[in-house]
């Protein structure tokens, strides 16, 4: 560690920032901007390990999230009355019978030794019947099953089991795409994989959005368990009465800061775990191995390494780490909205971050999530702040200054862009730029 | 008489919806086309420099309204078109001047300048949102078919219309005018050899005396027009929202890297190939088997390949299938 007083620093400037929000707005707002700063700073580090370390473009972070937000619904949803019985047997039967069919055409396309033409041809026929049995199979369990109640449920819900188990397991069903991504896509050079990810995640956002079976669409699925008390049950408790009359602040507000804290809590072990194993990797021959191949692909190749596995390795994991986040920040939610997912919000906020706080240093993902979302948050207020102090000798009746009030939430893209322009310009290393070991 | 009802609701639902949308798409996919040959990096902010062209028409048309200057039958809008496209060109070179100037300088690598373009993309939409608000902004005006579909019904006496908007048929005319020029520009002018020049060997250009300010200036000339017409043309089409054109990035990328990157022919190519791919795939064919086949045999369902919902999914399919299949593209662009 290069320069200790420096970080700390940074890291006690970001803290200080807390505690003025939490002095000047609320303790509340505080917290719960504390909260989604971890997230996004786990995110950031998911990016970290791939773009700082590894020099692959992964522009499908929305997707992994959103995959960690449906394992919440899979795993801590109750399932529901008879779907199971009523389609899903079948449905989920369709889908594997597909499944299966894709893989024996990779498996014919590796094995057969004919003429390219033909080869097209069998595979497209093979996937083509298979699609269509497929939607012959399914079509009508889908609709049994979303007829079911469809206000409340007309979905499979899930297992009903812990919601905390729905974070690994996030990360384990980004980890499973990412892998078939990876596969796929990785052998791409930089600018096509940024296009060919963020195409992508958008194509797991859509069936997200429509397949209502799963995820229950846009209708989005509300009231996901929590793995920390609910304020209600708090507000009855003696020992939180006691803090709040202790405190002079009103119980509600105090059983709210409770929970957030438990929250905080939970993501900071989390993070800190995160940060230990990867710190521990980076250092590690396999890191050093990593960051050879992102500085000189060819001599690294020359050296015996295997490139293709390694980029799939450390893709899987960035991408298990992402899912890792979406599955925290559903939970946090309390609903999983696929139509909350965007790629301005998710993709490119998790890449300003990186960028800002210096690609390729743990630590930095970790400062640049925190204030970027926290600039992204306080930019509101700031921006209507700046222009309010910027009009303020013009009358409120005018027209350009109401139009101005009305739009500066919109200030917060300015923002952005700005930071990350001179970001790159004057210091392209970022905050705290990566270690020279 | 069955055969052409069918024949007419293919070409209500699909020809004409696909040409449009298509050459909207293409003119788009041909300005990222030409940043990407010349300048050598993937322009993400190309879908919000076509946002700031259609918002500039908007208020153009607005204040021309208000002058009570109006264009007949057709859109306000494309009288002020050509100031639209200038204001356009003028934004585009202010931040060439200093956002893209310097990385081209330093010679980085394509990659920052993509993140770069990111960049741009967040302070434009900011800018964008900022001046004309994230709402929803309908500015088309004056008639609003060229040919409806009862008029159509009456003249022929088939059961199916045919009915073609007049944003349609500006936006097919317009495209085809524009990419004529700009084929001739390219093909036929001195400045527009120098620029294929550059584009093919920089270091060959400079040599024999090509003044790389003046292709970098023309390049974004190009690239402004594209854009602002696009934008414009795609707002009349639909309606302008700038949320929209974040999401119309993605297409366009498909378009102009399903073509071929690099290849201007391949960009319009690949604009009417996302096109029509999203139209037939999520089209309903139940009422044209009634048309072609005996009514006892069709099928009960929509018979679509995917519902609707998955219109602009069907763009990223396509677009990864051809990067697996053959990245270069339909026509063999260059390998990025």
């Amino acid at each position: 560690m290069q320069n200790k007083n420096y970080i700390l620093q940074l890291f006690s400037c970001m803290f200080l920032m807390f505690i003025l929000v939490g002095l000047f707005q609320s303790w509340n707002l505080a917290l719960s901007i504390f909260n989604l700063c971890i997230i996004s700073a786990i995110m950031s580090l998911g990016i970290n390990i791939q773009w700082g370390n590894a020099g692959i473009v992964n522009f499908g972070v929305m997707g992994f999230a959103a995959l960690g937000g449906l394992a919440n619904v899979i795993i801590s949803m109750p399932p529901t009355h008879n779907a199971w019985e009523e389609g899903g047997i079948l449905i989920l039967s369709g889908i594997v019978i597909f499944i299966i069919s894709i893989f024996c055409s990779i498996y014919l396309w590796k094995k057969l030794n004919i003429d390219k033409k033909k080869k097209y041809v069998i595979t497209t026929i093979i996937i083509a019947t298979s699609y269509f049995l497929m939607r012959y199979i399914i079509d009508i369990p889908i609709q049994t099953i979303e007829s079911i109640e469809p206000a409340k449920t007309g979905y499979l819900g899930g297992f009903d089991l812990p919601v905390i188990i729905s974070w690994p397991i996030g990360g384990l069903l980004a980890a499973l795409t990412a892998y078939a991504i990876g596969k796929i896509a990785l052998g791409l050079r930089s600018d096509y994989l940024a296009i060919a990810t963020l195409g992508i995640s958008e194509i797991i956002i859509y069936v997200l959005k429509n397949e209502d079976w799963l995820s229950r669409g846009v209708k989005n699925v509300n009231g996901l368990p929590r793995p920390v008390p609910y304020e209600i049950e708090l507000q009855s408790k003696q020992w939180v009465i006691e803090i709040a009359q202790f405190t002079n602040v009103s119980l509600p507000e105090i059983s709210s800061i409770i929970v957030k804290l438990s929250y905080s809590f939970l993501f900071i072990i989390i993070l800190i775990g995160i940060l230990i194993l990867l710190e521990i990797a980076l250092k590690s021959p396999w890191g050093r191995m990593m960051r050879a191949i992102r500085d000189n692909e060819v001599s690294a190749n020359a050296m015996g390494k295997n490139i293709k596995k390694r980029h799939l390795q450390v893709f899987i994991i960035g991408s298990a780490i992402i899912g890792i986040a979406g599955a925290m920040l559903t939970t946090l939610d309390g609903q999983f909205t696929p139509v909350s997912y965007q790629p301005l919000r998710f993709t490119f906020l998790v890449w300003i971050m990186v960028i800002i706080g210096g690609s390729g240093n743990n630590f930095g993902s970790i400062i640049g999530g925190f204030i970027i979302w926290f600039f992204w948050i306080q930019a509101e207020p700031i921006g209507l702040w700046l222009i309010a102090f910027i009009t303020s000798y013009v009358s409120d009746s005018n027209i350009i200054k109401s139009h101005l009030l009305e739009n500066a939430a919109h200030m917060r893209l300015m923002f952005m862009g700005i930071i990350l322009l001179v970001t790159l310009r004057f210091a392209p290393k970022g905050l705290i730029p990566e270690v020279k070991r | 008489m069955d055969f052409l009802n069918g024949i007419t609701l293919i070409a209500n639902y699909i020809i004409i919806p696909g040409l449009t949308y298509g050459s909207q798409l293409a003119l788009g996919a041909l300005g990222i086309t030409i940043i990407y040959t010349v300048l050598r990096f993937s322009n993400f902010a190309h879908g919000e420099f076509m946002s700031f062209g259609t918002m500039t028409s908007i208020l153009l048309t607005w204040l021309f309204s208000n002058l009570g200057i109006k264009l007949g039958i057709f859109p306000t809008a494309i009288l002020v078109l050509p100031i639209a496209i200038l204001i356009t060109i003028f934004y585009c070179l202010i931040i060439d001047k200093f956002v893209f100037k310097f990385y081209r300088q330093q010679k980085s690598k394509s990659v920052i300048t993509l993140i770069v373009s990111i960049g741009v993309m967040f302070f434009s939409g900011g800018l964008i949102r900022f001046i004309i608000g994230p709402g929803d902004k309908n500015f088309f005006d004056g008639e609003r078919f060229i040919l409806k579909a009862k008029t159509f019904k009456a003249l022929t006496g088939l059961n199916e219309g045919l009915a073609i908007k007049t944003t349609q048929g500006v936006t097919i005319i317009l495209t085809i005018l524009l990419v004529f020029l700009l084929f001739w520009f390219l093909n036929k002018t001195k400045t527009g050899k120098s620029m294929r020049a550059y584009s093919d060997n920089q270091e060959l250009a400079l040599l024999s005396g090509i003044n790389p300010e003046k292709v970098v200036l023309i390049t974004w000339i190009i690239t402004g027009t594209l854009a602002c017409v696009a934008g414009t043309l795609y707002g009349l089409d639909k309606s302008y929202k700038p949320f929209t054109y974040l999401h119309l990035v993605l297409p366009i990328f498909a378009a102009a890297i399903v073509g071929g990157v690099g290849n201007p022919v391949g960009a319009i190519i690949g604009g009417f190939v996302i096109a029509f791919s999203e139209l037939f795939i999520t089209f309903a064919y139940k009422k044209i088997f009634y048309y072609l086949l005996p009514y006892e045999i069709v099928p009960s369902g929509l018979l679509q390949i995917l519902s609707t919902d998955y219109k602009i999914a069907v763009s990223f399919i396509i677009l990864v299938l051809v990067l697996l299949i053959k990245p270069t593209g339909i026509y063999k662009g260059k390998v990025i």
